[in-house]
């Protein structure tokens, strides 16, 4: 699987992605940064976690209009896949590419610790690896966690099947809306989440609960 | 020209920095404090003397960039118009 990270000013996550993408796909992922216009051909293309531009304005609104974000949406358009973490969740919504925004936590404190993840469906690219309904562990760190849309748009992305992730009730821990912790675009070739998956891969991190978003995206690449 | 743009959040989108003014408001002991609702104020110089242009860039920037309207309503006051 090729892949590729997008580097904004201020993006924090990318090595943890990199490193993770490595040692998931066998091949190393490539760098790209924001100011390029241009993607390589790529099965993947990650936007990190970080605080692109210091989050200044709204959360990912300034990085959502760096040059490279045109080509991602391009490619997104042609059914490329696209994973979002953490910030890079924030530039997604921002550039609507996903529906919704992403709030300041309910309770105005940045969150880093671990939650449980409800596997809301494993019907996608991204979560074939997972057994629907299945719990897993997953790191979050964010401030501006707290899923919002409309009711329309929550009962849409759930009559489409589009809700990858929910954080199970006990351990919500940014008050997002019915619980979500990861969308989809209407192709399901784009993922957002906030929790890190990249930063649970291997026993040394304390549990391998993560690989199955990178494992899901490498079996489905024909 | 001189644009003082608001921006707040739309009815029914939760504000926690609000109700946490709200609250801080309430334990000064202010009485009667009802909702709070937390907002932000951008103003942007302008070199366009045409008021209605300046209007529709001042729009095109709100939509853009300057507000998300999924979650935010914008208004913009313009000096001298």
């Amino acid at each position: 699987m090729k892949s590729a990270v997008i580097v904004f000013p201020g993006s924090n996550r990318e090595r943890d992605m990199l490193y993770a993408l490595e040692q998931i796909s066998g091949q190393k992922p490539l760098t790209v940064w924001h100011q390029e216009t241009t993607l390589p051909d790529v099965d993947l293309i990650v936007l990190p976690g970080g605080f692109s531009y210091g989050d200044y304005l709204r959360t990912g609104a300034i990085a959502g209009l760096s040059p490279i974000m045109k080509a991602v949406k391009e490619q997104a358009d042609k059914g490329v896949r696209v994973l979002g973490v953490c910030n890079g969740f924030q530039i997604l919504t921002e550039t609507g590419i996903l529906p919704g925004a992403l709030l300041r936590n309910a309770h105005l404190k940045f969150v880093c610790k671990e939650v449980e993840l409800e596997i809301a469906t494993s019907q996608s690219v991204f979560t074939s690896a997972y057994s629907a309904n299945q719990v897993i562990r997953c790191p979050v760190a964010h401030h501006d966690g707290n899923y919002f849309a409309d009711e329309d748009t929550l009962n849409r992305l759930e009559a489409e099947d589009r809700v990858a992730f929910r954080y199970t009730q006990a351990t919500n821990p940014n008050g997002s809306i019915r619980n979500i912790a990861g969308i989809m675009n209407e192709q399901k070739n784009v993922l957002g989440m906030m929790p890190h998956p990249e930063n649970l891969i291997e026993a040394a991190q304390g549990g391998t609960d993560g690989r199955g978003i990178f494992e899901s995206a490498l079996e489905t690449i024909a | 020209m001189k644009a003082r743009i608001k921006i707040t959040l739309k009815n029914g989108v939760l504000d926690p920095q609000g109700k946490a003014i709200s609250h801080a408001l309430d334990q000064l002991g202010f009485d009667g404090i009802g909702d709070v609702r937390q907002g932000k104020y951008i103003e942007v110089d302008l070199s366009e003397t045409d008021t209605a242009k300046a209007r529709a860039a001042l729009e095109d920037m709100c939509e853009r960039v300057l507000a998300n309207t999924v979650i935010e309503n914008y208004a913009i006051e313009l000096d001298g118009a």
